[in-house]
């Protein structure tokens, strides 16, 4: 029992408390100001959460393989980046993207399509509301028996978990336009393509950015998980199952803070695209 | 289109288009398992050095016992077996491994619903809170905590925690996302009129939170109680996986995928569905009927 980390650590938690009640309440006028104190203060509670974890693990003496202490997870990052990079390449580079690539591309042309036929509107999106709901993840031995144990099959998982939320969300995103602009559209004799490519997919933007940011989650999820089933030695999910097994535990936390930081940043990413895009959008015109 | 009503409509918007998707799948799935399972026949075929006729081939194709896609009949005749036929506490009993996927997912479900209303009534109510905390919450749900998972429960049994709870830990983590953003949606539902209504009755904070944010905030609780739900079966689900698969549908679908044993895994997943579909929709239904007790308009 070390009882100066214990108190190290709650007092950082005590004043990153007090200087964060402090800045909640400040009225800031300047705008950019603001957007500061507005990233500071989730940053300032990480630090404060990550210190609190340090402090326990040392402070407790935790055995290392419950409960690494954050620092000995970094000092593993730095030590093994290149394992990292391998196993980022597998699961991230090829899985990940390839199959978040076909599942949302071919969910949004399904969408397209249900769109323009009323009975598969009616057939087909209660089982795609049921199946988006569905435990997808389950396929996963089936794909990796039939597209062996490489990315594809990988891939393969991702498609079918990315495929439904876009074919939903998309559906609905394509109803969002309002009568009053369609009925504008139709004054102006365009056609279904043009009403479509004008009004009705940028309309249906917020909704299929909704899609691709619950999918990117989806799409690392499925990767690693299609990886516990069945793989070549490397990949993000094989690293985890296999290091678990070794008792490393503080390597599965490495892998973990790549996966956080690669599901963080896609999501990030996608955010800025959707800003970009859906400019005009209520939520993002600055007022 | 005309407006069609009652039974006309259920029949004509409702039971006649998906029906026919259904059908379209389990067609398609019949079709695809004489395509995927005719190479196995032929090169049976070959190797006892007969010719195999197509009539033949189709109905050898159905009736394999490890097929790369089981025909659904096989499934159902599986499904049929390891429900009805089988005692409940039998260890080939899809009910008993069932129920142990279930209780799990209950459990995980209702600590995650608690957690996430507990979280949303803080961040509703404390602007540090808010602050600090709600972008923690998004970026939570970036990780891919499922693949925590195997971790967690290894290292919960090296500390002699096992069973049902480790389990529930995974589906909690995930189940308490969707309600915690839902709630605080609800519970900052209600209009600044009503606020202000509240505030000329004199009324504290407990009594607006009692008589106004909560009623007001209660679809918004179903709505995300349907994610979570689902959610919470995928999380026990997965969190069965590195468990040396003892039991739960996690673990027949682990053992299947072991064994080759493809009509098992199908079983299970068929059943992990229908689970899922049963769950969302008793939630659903008492969604409605609370709703609609509580004169809200859906």
């Amino acid at each position: 029992m070390n009882w100066a980390w214990i108190l190290i650590a709650i007092v950082f938690w005590l004043s990153t408390w007090g200087i964060n009640q402090r800045l909640a309440v400040l009225n800031i006028k300047n705008p950019n100001l603001q957007r500061g104190v507005d990233i500071l203060i989730p940053m300032l509670f990480g630090a404060a959460l990550l210190m609190l974890w340090e402090g326990v693990c040392r402070g407790f003496s935790v055995p290392t393989v419950l409960l690494p202490p954050p620092s000995m997870i970094w000092a593993r990052i730095t030590s093994s980046v290149d394992i990292l990079w391998a196993d980022f390449q597998q699961t991230y580079l090829k899985a990940v993207v390839a199959g978040f690539i076909m599942g949302c591309g071919s969910g949004f042309v399904a969408a397209i399509i249900v769109d323009r036929v009323p009975f598969l509107r009616k057939g087909l999106l209660p089982v795609g509301n049921l199946v988006a709901a569905l435990p997808i993840v389950g396929i996963a031995p089936i794909m990796v028996m039939w597209f062996g144990f490489d990315w594809p099959s990988k891939a393969a998982v991702v498609v079918v978990m990315t495929f439904f939320p876009m074919l939903v969300n998309t559906v609905a995103g394509l109803a969002a336009s309002g009568q009053i602009e369609r009925d504008l559209m139709h004054t102006y004799a365009s056609n279904y393509w043009q009403t479509l490519f004008k009004l009705r997919l940028p309309a249906a933007m917020p909704f299929i950015f909704n899609a691709l940011k619950i999918n990117s989650t989806l799409a690392l999820i499925g990767a690693i998980v299609a990886e516990f089933f069945g793989t070549p030695i490397v990949g993000m999910g094989f690293r985890i199952s296999t290091e678990v097994g070794r008792m490393n535990v503080d390597m599965v936390w490495a892998e973990i803070f790549v996966a956080a930081l690669a599901g963080s940043l896609s999501y990030g990413a996608l955010a800025l695209l959707e800003r970009a895009i859906t400019f005009w959008h209520p939520s993002y015109r600055s007022k | 289109m005309t407006e069609r009503e009652g039974i006309a409509a259920f029949i004509h918007d409702r039971f006649i288009p998906i029906g026919t998707v259904v059908l379209a799948i389990i067609l398609l799935w019949y079709a695809f398992t004489v395509v995927l399972n005719a190479p196995f026949e032929r090169d049976q075929a070959a190797r006892a050095g007969t010719e195999i006729s197509t009539p033949e081939l189709i109905s050898n194709t159905m009736s394999q016992k490890r097929p790369v896609l089981p025909a659904p009949h096989q499934v159902g005749v599986e499904i049929w077996k390891t429900t009805v036929e089988k005692k409940i506490t039998s260890k080939r009993s899809l009910i008993y491994h069932g129920w142990v996927t279930l209780s799990s997912t209950m459990l995980g479900f209702a600590l995650g619903t608690g957690l996430g209303i507990l979280l949303a009534v803080g961040i509703v109510h404390s602007r540090v809170l808010d602050k600090s905390l709600m972008p923690w919450i998004i970026t939570s749900q970036t990780i891919p905590i499922l693949a925590i998972a195997p971790m967690v429960i290894v290292v919960l049994n090296a500390i002699g925690i096992s069973g049902l709870l480790p389990k529930a830990i995974i589906s909690m983590y995930l189940s308490f996302f969707p309600v915690a953003v839902g709630m605080v949606k609800g519970l900052r539902s209600p209009e600044v009129m009503h606020l202000d209504l509240m505030h000329t009755y004199n009324a504290s904070r407990s009594q607006v939170f009692w008589k106004l944010r909560w009623p007001a905030s209660v679809p918004f609780l179903f709505t995300s109680m349907k994610v979570a739900v689902a959610i919470s079966l995928v999380g026990a689900i997965v969190g069965e996986l590195p468990t040396g698969a003892s039991a739960g549908l996690g673990a027949r679908l682990l053992t299947g995928s072991y064994y080759g044993q493809t009509i098992q895994i199908w079983s299970a997943l068929i059943s992990a569905a229908v689970l899922a579909a049963i769950l969302v929709m008793i939630i659903d239904l008492i969604g409605r009927s609370v709703t609609r007790r509580m004169g809200v308009v859906s």
